[in-house]
């Protein structure tokens, strides 16, 4: 319980922290460009009806077999991944830049405008989980981008304080002195100096949130607030097929399942970035 | 401590006026299609009927007067009638609330029996087998959404052991069960592995390596000391989910049917009822930031560093 950890083991998780994220890179990597290539990687048409072949059991030609329409699960499921994998990449990345920009900018800044904008974070933070979520879906409507718009309104204040604390530490460091002294102007201590040094704990952040968005963008699709069928998205395939699940469960496991492995790749990956760029994490 | 408590109380009020002020504004500004949308499968309807429906439901006065007409009935607990059912908005979300108050208990109890005991095991079992296992399941557990979770549990407790019902029948305990099950297993996944991690991080302070040194006995430093001080965070972090949870039960409340503001809130928004979408938004915010506070002020009251810091001032 409480051995004295030898010398040797810091060597072995650093080798091990950089194989797991070669490992996990990879992953996440094939599975994005997946979603990229998934009209050509298709076995059938996704959209393609047969009643004829209505709720096939998985077989050789259907491997995750087919749904109520006799379309063939594995390709929907993959041109699933289109809009899943896709839409978590573009609402991470929306609410990363605009989040970063926002925290730059007060750190930066200061004064009045700081105040009032980090106000409003604190007011988009008071709500609670996906409640507001929930009432932007409500009031634009359903639909994949207002379910995007939604999370990422949500979303956005995390990173503006973060970006705040970290430009705000940067501020106060001699080598800033410095650049200001060598008559850097604004604009270049903010993209040359600070955005450099304060990426580091935003990136592993955002690695770290792409699982959950992803998930919560399933749920509200899942509630049929985000994409709609017959767009094929694993939220929404789940609960079209949702009744169906006692007498043919692949309809509803295939797509279960394809959003399981996606955020266990992403957060795995999220996880080895942390351990990677903050070694005091490890094992923890 | 009761200066602080006054101070964070006041600083609440711009973050309460800034809630009411963005529910009220999204509705409003989806409000118009409201009477539209009332009318929309009644074929054509004179624009006297429409601006008459308007100016009954306030539609027709400036945009702050409306607000404030608005905040001042919230607070005496009028927020209007529901378009569908036309019942007392206010007195539908309190009647459901209940529902979901137990829920969120429940999930609470049983993340605290789940997460705690097992976070310590894999802390004190760093690095081993069971510690390992632990670490396996809590990510597992992370990855599934909750709705899947659900799904699962209905198959398996539900119709392949036909132990509990498929779908509530009222609130009873027995109803209550797979929503709760369904909610413990996603927030023990994610509370174990905070719970370790505290853990760990209080193993592995000098003191305890003083305690083994002079020889104190494991167990009495785990029980005694690390424990002791590793509560505190784990606490706070508890308490602070209760938010996200009252939150996140959406979900999981209209898949097994269990009638709390959750399933309400899904349902007033499918059927585009905006005064109910309006007060659950308004008054979930407002509990949340409550029960945060409450968790602050808890907090500064538990840590005795921090409370004779306070004093000190």
């Amino acid at each position: 319980m409480m051995n004295a950890p030898t010398t040797r083991i810091p060597k072995i998780i650093k080798n091990n922290v950089r194989t797991r994220l070669i490992v996990f890179a990879v992953l996440a990597a094939l599975l994005v460009l997946c979603s990229l290539l998934s009209d050509h990687l298709t076995p059938y048409d996704p959209y393609l009806q047969d009643l004829s072949n209505a709720k096939a059991a998985p077989s050789a030609e259907h491997l995750f077999g087919t749904d109520r329409y006799g379309r063939d699960m594995l390709s929907r499921v993959i041109v699933g991944s289109r809009t899943s994998i896709f839409s978590t990449l573009l609402l991470v990345a929306i609410i990363t830049a605009v989040g970063t920009v926002v925290g730059v900018f007060c750190g930066w800044h200061g004064g009045k405008l700081d105040t009032i904008l980090m106000r409003i974070s604190d007011m988009f933070l008071a709500f609670p989980g996906l409640v507001f979520a929930l009432a932007v879906a409500g009031v634009l409507g359903g639909g994949l981008h207002n379910a995007i718009f939604a999370l990422a309104a949500i979303s956005w204040p995390k990173y503006a304080r973060i970006a705040r604390s970290q430009t705000l530490a940067q501020k106060e460091t001699p080598y800033m002195k410095a650049a200001r002294l060598s008559g850097s102007g604004t604009v270049k201590i903010l993209a040359v100096h600070i955005l450099p040094n304060i990426v580091g704990p935003i990136l592993v952040t955002s690695m770290l949130d792409i699982g959950t968005m992803m998930m919560e963008l399933a749920g509200l699709s899942f509630l049929g607030l985000g994409a709609k069928p017959p767009i094929a998205e694993w939220g929404s395939m789940m609960s079209e097929n949702r009744a169906l699940f006692t007498t043919v469960p692949w309809i509803t496991l295939a797509p279960g399942l394809a959003i399981f492995v996606s955020v266990m790749i992403f957060n795995l990956l999220g996880d080895t970035v942390r351990d990677w760029a903050d070694p005091r994490t490890r094992g923890r | 401590m009761a200066k602080y408590a006054l101070r964070r109380l006041v600083q609440l009020i711009p973050i309460v006026i800034g809630i009411t002020f963005l529910s009220f504004a999204m509705m409003r500004l989806a409000g118009g299609d409201a009477v539209t949308e009332m009318y929309a499968g009644k074929g054509a309807v004179s624009q006297e009927i429409i601006d008459l429906k308007r100016a009954e439901l306030g539609l027709d006065k400036p945009f702050v007067t409306q607000y404030f007409v608005w905040l001042s009935g919230m607070l005496r607990g009028d927020m209007g009638v529901s378009y569908v059912s036309g019942r007392d908005v206010f007195k539908t979300f309190l009647s459901k609330l209940p529902a979901t108050l137990l829920l969120t208990a429940l999930s609470i109890l049983l993340t605290v029996l789940l997460s705690i005991p097992l976070g310590v095991l894999a802390a004190v079992r760093h690095d081993r087998l069971t510690d390992y296992c632990l670490r396996f399941l809590s990510f597992i557990g992370n990855s599934l959404p909750n709705f899947f979770v659900a799904l699962l549990l209905m198959q398996l407790l539900a119709i392949k052991l036909n132990w509990l019902p498929v779908i509530s029948s009222g609130t009873t305990l027995k109803s209550a069960m797979m929503p709760t099950l369904t909610l413990a297993i996603s927030m023990s996944a994610k509370y174990m592995r905070q719970v370790r991690a505290t853990v760990l991080e209080e193993l592995n302070k000098d003191y305890v390596v003083g305690a083994q040194a002079r020889g104190v006995r494991g167990r009495v430093i785990l029980w005694k000391s690390v424990l002791k001080a590793s509560m505190l965070t784990i606490v706070t972090l508890l308490a602070l989910s209760i938010g996200s949870l009252l939150g996140g039960t959406a979900i999981i409340e209209s898949i097994f049917m269990w009638d709390g503001v959750g399933k309400l809130a899904v349902d007033a928004i499918t059927m585009r009822d905006y005064p109910l979408i309006q007060a659950y938004v308004v008054w979930m915010a407002i509990i949340y930031v409550l029960v945060n506070l409450v968790t602050d002020l808890l907090y500064h009251a538990l840590d005795p560093r921090i409370r004779l810091g306070v004093t000190a001032e």
